[in-house]
């Protein structure tokens, strides 16, 4: 037993060294995440100005006016171009003229002064999740009236969010950018790992040494576990650092998570490890498998919004669980034994691509 | 003594392939013996059959005591395999490809220490220990590679083709360690397609399409050589190849240089005034004399007879 913790040291010190020695991957191990967040999180954050606004005033009331000049005053929003109808804004923004269509229904003085309904609606291209939060802005801007009547201190504006029904921003994507780096990194480096090993040759020494397959497979991966819990607390540190990302549930459950979605990960590389004769097809494979992660699991595209195919899909997929769990341990104070619908995936997923990829590698050194 | 391998009716078939077809060995212990063939003649399965690498189709192999493939986690401390191709790593540096050798043969730190320094200072690698493995030369190399082989100082030794990206300095040195080693008891089984390397080994196994053709040492291979021998010097060789080729009584023709060797079936009588005849025949003057066999005739002789051209040509 001694003698098996002894060789497995041997082999992670090694990849260890070697990891050090090799200064691209460890830059990347740093730099991926650095990125990353800095990337998502600005483009997303931005406080953005001057966005073409289209308006349509049905009302033409002086209280209307002065909404839409206050709009203009505050710098957020231009405006461009002025339609006729919703349907002309919407076929502004259709073509891309304007970014936020402002409508103003004939009655606005009327629902404005009661409060009974929203007085306006802001149209937003919801394509571009930047635009969501500056729509939110405007929405919640006070009209105040120097003359005449006060209107009540509520929402003005119904937010009328197009092609985008999900609400987000960079405190919800910063989160799901752990999974995403996740997925990245860690497949990809324990297949690479393991495929160099066979395509340099250096896998038929080892199988003449005492040292067993499982020897080898844990004592290459283990050293990744820690780079990949090292990239979770980068992701996390920059996230509340330069987005105020919170950390509403407990830390100990988010690392959990994340050690059970490193697990799943893992598993993955090291079946594709053993799917690939060379670095190349390890790497093809990687992104084979990252694509759809990344475009089904919720990150990019609202989960509820797709297809029920593609729900199907993302609902094998590892990182659609993971998000899940990382956002309600993050942002809703979720603890693990409250997801367990989204734990068990991640074990089973887990347990199947060990057990395949310790048959399959098994058989190849015959 | 114990043979140090043996094995019966070894066979190791790929699908309708049959890369090792029924191998009987006995190798002993303490020497260097030499697999001699061709690429492709079954040397590495039949190596990699003997460290339990690779599965027997049919047939025993008893290595050290032991059975294989039964065995082969037993025996994996008593035996060191050097590949064909560099397979250390290269981005370590040698004495880090050195150490980790030794963590994985599970050595107490203090041995471990002792047998790198040695290993270091035996093979001539102290001053490069802190470069990187992939920074060297071929030679450098193949040293490395042999410390890393020998480090856990095994008794049993399988070298596959070992020089066959070495210069012939770096052989000649690499050839005296191998002696040192199995001076000192390590038995060393090494496969090579180079005369000169099989020509050193106490023992020799030709090895032809899986078969294995002739065994003994070289010196009895080469006085056993089932064919005479005749050395033929001419100004047009390739003339008198083809004048040749086509003798009943001519078992192979050989270029070497301007020389030609033709190896006759062992009953020819007369056989200088035959060829000198034939050659004459074709308008060619030439000088004909029977020499003694050298390694190649015998492996020529062993390896190219089936049916093939008989005709082998080498430059």
């Amino acid at each position: 037993m001694l003698d098996v913790l002894r060789r497995i040291r041997a082999v992670s010190g090694k990849e260890i060294r070697q990891l050090l020695r090799d200064k691209l991957t460890f830059g990347m191990i740093v730099g991926v995440p650095l990125l990353q967040v800095i990337l998502f999180g600005y483009a997303i954050n931005t406080d953005v100005r001057h966005l073409r606004a289209g308006v349509a005033d049905l009302s033409q009331t002086q209280l209307s006016r002065r909404l839409v000049a206050e709009a203009q005053a505050s710098q957020v929003v231009d405006v461009v171009a002025a339609a006729p109808s919703a349907q002309g804004l919407e076929q502004l923004l259709r073509d891309g003229k304007i970014s936020i269509g402002i409508y103003l229904p004939p009655d606005f003085d009327r629902r404005a002064m009661t409060g009974s309904q929203p007085a306006a609606q802001l149209m937003v291209d919801g394509s571009d999740p930047t635009l969501l939060g500056v729509a939110q802005g405007l929405s919640a801007m006070p009209l105040v009236s120097r003359d005449g009547p006060q209107p009540p201190a509520r929402a003005l504006f119904e937010l009328r969010n197009y092609y985008n029904p999900e609400h987000r921003s960079a405190v919800d994507i910063v989160p799901a950018l752990i999974g995403v780096i996740l997925t990245l990194t860690m497949v990809l480096f324990t297949a690479v790992a393991i495929v160099r090993e066979r395509e340099r040759g250096n896998l038929e020494l080892l199988i003449t040494t005492p040292v067993s397959t499982l020897e080898l497979m844990v004592g290459k991966i283990w050293p990744y576990i820690l780079i990949g819990l090292i990239q979770v607390s980068i992701v996390l540190l920059l996230g509340w650092a330069l987005f105020s990302v919170p950390v509403a549930g407990s830390v100990v459950d988010l690392y959990l998570a994340a050690l059970l979605f490193i697990a799943a990960s893992l598993g993955l590389g090291l079946l594709i490890s053993t799917l690939a004769k060379t670095q190349f097809q390890a790497m093809q494979l990687t992104i084979f498998t990252f694509l759809p992660s990344i475009l089904l699991s919720g990150f990019m595209f609202p989960f509820d919004g797709m297809p029920r195919v593609a729900q199907w899909i993302g609902q094998l997929l590892p990182l659609t669980h993971f998000v899940r769990l990382v956002r309600g341990v993050l942002l809703r104070s979720a603890d693990l034994a409250e997801m367990w619908v989204d734990v068990w995936p991640l074990l089973v997923f887990f347990a199947l691509t060990m057990t395949l990829a310790v048959l399959k590698f098994h058989k190849r050194l015959d | 003594m114990e043979a140090a391998i043996e094995t019966q009716g070894l066979t190791r078939r790929f699908g309708a392939f049959t890369a090792v077809d029924g191998v009987n060995l006995r190798i002993p212990r303490g020497r260097v013996y030499g697999f001699l063939g061709p690429n492709g003649a079954g040397k590495s399965t039949t190596i990699r059959m003997l460290c339990g690498l690779l599965e027997p189709s049919a047939g025993t192999a008893t290595v050290l005591g032991h059975e294989m493939p039964r065995d082969a986690e037993t025996l994996r401390r008593k035996l060191g395999y050097m590949t064909q191709n560099f397979s250390l790593y290269a981005d370590l540096t040698v004495r880090e490809n050195l150490e980790f050798m030794a963590e994985i043969f599970t050595m107490e730190a203090a041995r471990k220490q002792q047998r790198v320094a040695a290993a270091l200072e035996k093979y001539f690698l102290a001053d490069l220990a802190s470069r990187r493995a992939g920074s060297m030369s071929g030679g450098q190399k193949q040293r490395l590679a042999l410390a890393a082989a020998t480090l856990h100082a095994p008794e049993l030794l399988f070298l596959d083709e070992p020089t066959s990206a070495v210069d012939p300095q770096s052989r000649r040195d690499f050839w005296d360690r191998l002696f040192e080693l199995a001076a000192a008891g390590t038995t060393i089984l090494v496969s090579t397609h180079l005369m000169d390397e099989a020509e050193r080994c106490h023992g020799l196994a030709i090895i032809s399409r899986g078969r294995l053709v002739a065994e003994g040492t070289p010196k009895e291979l080469m006085a056993g050589i089932d064919a005479l021998v005749l050395e033929i010097e001419t100004a047009d060789p390739q003339k008198a190849s083809l004048a040749l080729r086509d003798e009943a009584c001519i078992k192979s023709v050989t270029q070497l240089g301007t020389r030609l060797h033709a190896l006759l079936k062992k009953d020819t009588p007369s056989p200088v005034k035959k060829l000198t005849d034939v050659l004459q025949k074709a308008g060619l003057k030439a000088e004909v004399l029977e020499t003694p066999a050298n390694l190649e005739d015998v492996f020529v002789a062993s390896t190219s007879f089936e049916g093939d051209d008989p005709v082998a040509r080498r430059a």
